[in-house]
């Protein structure tokens, strides 16, 4: 079978009608100045504006009314291929299509359709508004799909959990070579410690305590080195076990410059254990020891901003990243794998919990944008060298309200509750700015008055 | 010996690969047969216009190779006929005489040329269009043809007509009804094609009869073709395009109903509960009045075979049958013209817009009932049809967006699909 390839993606809300990606198709395409040549259409509908062109379906129309077996998906590129020289210019594939994308053209005297330029479409380099993508995240998927899976099949997540998505990705990419701590949370209460004796993953794993994960993975890996062998120490942790008790291992790992991949998977609380609050729980949530009830209003205090923390240790390398933006997230994941090998490497992933935030199962990555979305979390990483930096600025965020509404944790907010999150959020932008502007590691002794 | 298939399809153009297709999608397993009397792999009789006129190579033609069967897992015997179904016992019987058994059949026959009873014929040399052999041996004719004769102005007629003239034959149409392409086109378009084919030097004689057939001299090559107002229209080259009839013989005896094809319910079942049929062999429901008509077309061959394949299948993600809609496209001496829906003849409130530039050759004609598009024509006129039969299919409301679609209707379209099923 065939993976995922790559596409256009057309966001109408950033569409000016500019015209420009038209002209430069027309241009690439048909040496040609006028729209007319084309194979993406943008058409005016009224305010908004609306595309034509060929989606490169999976299972292609046109290729089945083709008589002449001139159009076929090909399974390398995704794209449906057009050849002239076969082609009778019968137009039953027009007939085919419901998306206007393959059409007759007077000039080339024959139908045209998108071919993504070979990789490299021209449409998308002339978008200035940046309503056109080139959507390459296919690929990952692709290249991840080929690697092993180290754990065994079956884990026992809630529904629409994503985590197993963050555990058996990052350890497909971390790879063979790699002894992994999962403290007490959900990671190893979904079963990857393993039962009966049998372990849930294809390499080593152990399950410490809460309190002290870096500090025996710290151990085992200078034992390797001592050995001279090259070992991945890996945890697989949760905000509980990381910001909580588990902190001062943490810390003292990180100011060591032990060298570890520590991944903290930031659901905002002790979901595994029944929903209980952590330090990472956000202001005004509803946990089960933050009830919400005749006095109680959910979490009293703000949530406590780890990866900051972690970042103010001067690691090798620090970032926060989101399942919705998995491009971002491997790219990080790969520069985290290989600071590990330098010194410590922390990667904070935020992660929305189905059950005990309170959302539909199938809207865990919708939920998980709209994090993004709204700047109530930010995506960025930090090396020494060139200081933090965001990865995903959001210029214009969402309102956070559209982020509140689709949990069902925050069903009680007062409108009090709800500007203090607002303040929250623009001082976290402020805040993070800040430090992007100053570049470089942090001072020995931070002073940010 | 006899062979057994899990799903055993007859017939290997678009409605058997369509259906081979869709199965595959939900069982990736079961055993599949697919037996079809040509003898080479699967090609499309909708490519053997461009095989009479040297565009398309014969053997650049083909639907599939042997890599696809193989990787499909599926047996595909060639040059195979089947004589008989015995549906009693869930087994075909095929010409050398061998069984195949099923547990589900689709028959996915087609249509063959219908040979008019007009006397003389039987005696004389005459050529038909649809298969590979017939594609190449009225190549070969044509090459050598001084005069041509094609009885029939459907779409197989007036593509052999074009190709003989362009091959240099002086060739007549013949046609008994008033008009070209009777069908899809109306009058007025029908008169503009009908012009370019008489601009390409090819005679029309629309609402004439054949009435008889006389053999040419002895020793002599060819024909006359005696018409009913007496003309004789001597020709050393006759092609007969006068219709299809569905390819139901082999279902004689077996229990399956069959009117003028076979008689399918939403999900392409016959009246037979495992036997399938779909394209040009099936009569399905229509989309405008819901009776059982045949549309012999490929777009719905397709459509008919992707939904047989998966209710073989029986795969949950089936959707019935919208209903046939007609469609075409046909191209002519380098114009275009595209046709889907109806004329809205005998729908009441049906409400046509027609617009005729006959110095451009360009023709458009749009028909609506109660805001709802019926069928959009054009000659040389901008529009994706597939968006069309879409709008068709959907019943969309162009109330808000009435005079834009009236206008510019490739762009109004866009702009529904945009928002409607982007
Ligand atoms: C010259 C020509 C031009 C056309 N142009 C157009 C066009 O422009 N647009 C359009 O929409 N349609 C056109 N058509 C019609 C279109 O080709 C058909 O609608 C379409 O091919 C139907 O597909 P099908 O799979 O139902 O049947 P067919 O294509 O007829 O295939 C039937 C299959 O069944 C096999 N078969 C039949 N009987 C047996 C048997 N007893 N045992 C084993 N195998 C058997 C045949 O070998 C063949 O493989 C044209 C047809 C012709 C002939």
């Amino acid at each position: 079978m065939t993976g995922a390839y790559s596409t256009i993606a057309f966001d109408a809300a950033r569409c000016d009608g500019c015209n420009a990606c038209m002209v430069s198709c027309a241009q690439a395409k048909a040496g040609s100045d006028e729209v007319a040549d084309s194979r993406i259409q943008i058409v005016a509908g009224d305010g908004a504006f609306e595309l034509a062109m060929c989606r490169q379906c999976g299972d292609p129309r046109c290729e089945a009314n083709c008589p002449a077996a001139a159009l076929v998906k090909n399974e390398d590129s995704g794209v449906v291929d057009w050849d002239g020289s076969k082609c009778v210019d019968c137009l039953l594939c027009t007939v085919g299509c419901a998306y206007g994308g393959i059409v007759r053209n007077a000039r080339a005297g024959h139908v045209v359709k998108c071919d993504l330029c070979d990789g490299d479409p021209a449409c998308v380099k002339a978008c200035a508004p940046g309503a056109l993508r080139y959507v390459t995240t296919a690929r990952i998927y692709n290249e991840v799909g080929q690697l092993e899976d180290l754990f065994v099949p079956g884990l026992s997540g809630c529904q629409g959990c994503n985590t197993e998505l963050i555990m058996r990705h990052a350890l497909r990419r971390i790879g063979p070579d790699t002894v992994l701590a999962t403290p007490p949370g959900c990671i190893p209460g979904m079963g990857s410690v393993g039962y009966n004796g049998l372990t849930g993953t294809k390499v080593p794993v152990f399950h410490p305590l809460l309190t002290n994960t870096a500090s025996m993975l710290a151990g085992i890996k200078r034992r390797y080195n001592r050995l001279g062998r090259e070992v991945n120490a890996v945890a697989l942790a949760g905000d509980g076990g990381a910001s909580d008790v588990g902190f001062q291992s943490l810390s003292g790992a990180a100011e060591r410059g032990e060298q570890i991949l520590f991944i903290c998977v930031d659901n905002e609380g002790y979901m595994n254990t029944g929903m209980q609050r952590s330090s990472c729980t956000p202001y005004g949530a509803w946990t089960s020891t933050t009830p919400v009830g005749e006095h109680g209003r959910g979490k009293t205090q703000d949530a406590k901003n780890l990866p900051v923390l972690m970042m103010m240790h001067n690691c090798a390398y620090v970032a926060t990243a989101s399942t919705a933006f998995m491009e971002d997230l491997y790219a990080k994941l790969d520069r985290a794998i290989a600071a590990s090998k330098r010194g410590f490497a922390y990667l904070h992933i935020y992660s929305p919990c189905t059950t005990g935030w309170r959302f539909p199962s199938q809207d865990n990555i919708t939920v998980a944008r709209m994090a993004v979305e709204t700047n109530f979390v930010l995506l960025w990483e930090f090396d020494p060298e060139a200081g933090l930096q965001l990865t995903h600025p959001v210029d214009a965020p969402r309102p956070v309200r559209d982020y509140l509404e689709a949990q069902g944790k925050y069903r009680h907010l007062s409108p009090e509750q709800v500007a203090h999150i607002e303040a929250g959020i623009d001082r976290q932008a402020a805040f993070i700015a800040r430090l992007a502007q100053a570049g470089g590691a942090p001072p020995a002794r931070p002073s940010f008055a | 010996m006899i062979r057994h298939a899990d799903y055993l399809i007859i017939g290997s153009s678009h409605a058997a690969l369509a259906a081979l297709h869709t199965l595959r999608m939900h069982d990736s397993e079961g055993a599949v047969t697919m037996v079809t009397r040509d003898a080479s792999l699967p090609y499309s009789p909708t490519v053997l216009p461009y095989v009479v006129s040297g565009r398309s190579q014969p053997e650049r033609v083909f639907l599939r190779d042997d890599a696809y069967f193989r990787a499909q897992k599926v047996d595909y015997l060639s040059g195979i006929e089947v004589e008989r179904v015995a549906a009693d016992r869930n087994v075909v019987r095929l010409a050398n005489g061998d069984e195949i058994g099923y547990k589900a059949l689709l028959v996915a026959t087609g249509a063959q040329p219908v040979v008019p009873p007009i006397p003389g014929l039987g005696g004389v040399r005459y050529h038909v269009l649809r298969t590979l052999d017939d594609a190449v041996a009225l190549r070969a004719a044509a090459a050598g043809a001084r005069r041509a004769v094609v009885l029939g102005a459907g779409l197989i007629g007036m593509h052999a007509a074009e190709n003989l003239a362009h091959a240099g034959a002086d060739v007549a149409i013949v046609e008994r009804l008033p008009h070209v392409l009777p069908g899809y086109f109306d009058a007025d378009a029908a008169a503009m094609i009908g012009r370019a084919f008489a601009a390409g030097g090819v005679r029309l004689f629309t609402g004439r009869e054949a009435l008889s057939i006389a053999p040419g001299e002895s020793g002599e090559p060819g024909c006359s073709v005696v018409l009913d107002g007496g003309e004789t229209l001597p020709c050393d080259l006759l092609v007969v395009g006068v219709g299809v009839a569905p390819v139901t013989g082999l279902l004689q005896g077996s229990g399956v109903a069959v009117d003028r094809g076979v008689l399918v319910d939403d999900s392409m079942r016959s009246s037979v509960a495992n036997i399938f049929a779909a394209g040009d062999v099936a009569q399905a429901r229509g989309f405008y009045d819901g009776v059982k008509t045949l549309n012999g077309i490929l777009p719905d061959a397709v459509e008919q075979g992707r939904i047989a394949g998966m209710a073989m299948a029986g795969d949950p993600g089936i959707k019935p049958y919208p209903g046939g809609v007609p469609l075409n496209t046909y191209t002519f001496f380098g114009q275009h013209a595209v046709s889907v829906g109806t004329h809205g003849e005998g729908i009441p409130g049906a409400e046509t817009f027609t617009t005729v530039d006959a110095s451009a050759a360009r023709y458009l004609k749009i028909v609506l009932r109660d805001d709802r598009l019926l069928g959009i024509f054009g000659i040389n006129a901008a529009f994706d049809p597939g968006v069309m039969w879409e709008l068709i299919l959907r019943r969309v409301d162009l109330a808000p967006v009435r005079e834009r679609f009236l206008d510019a209707p490739q762009d109004a379209a866009r702009v529904l699909m945009s928002r409607t099923w982007r």
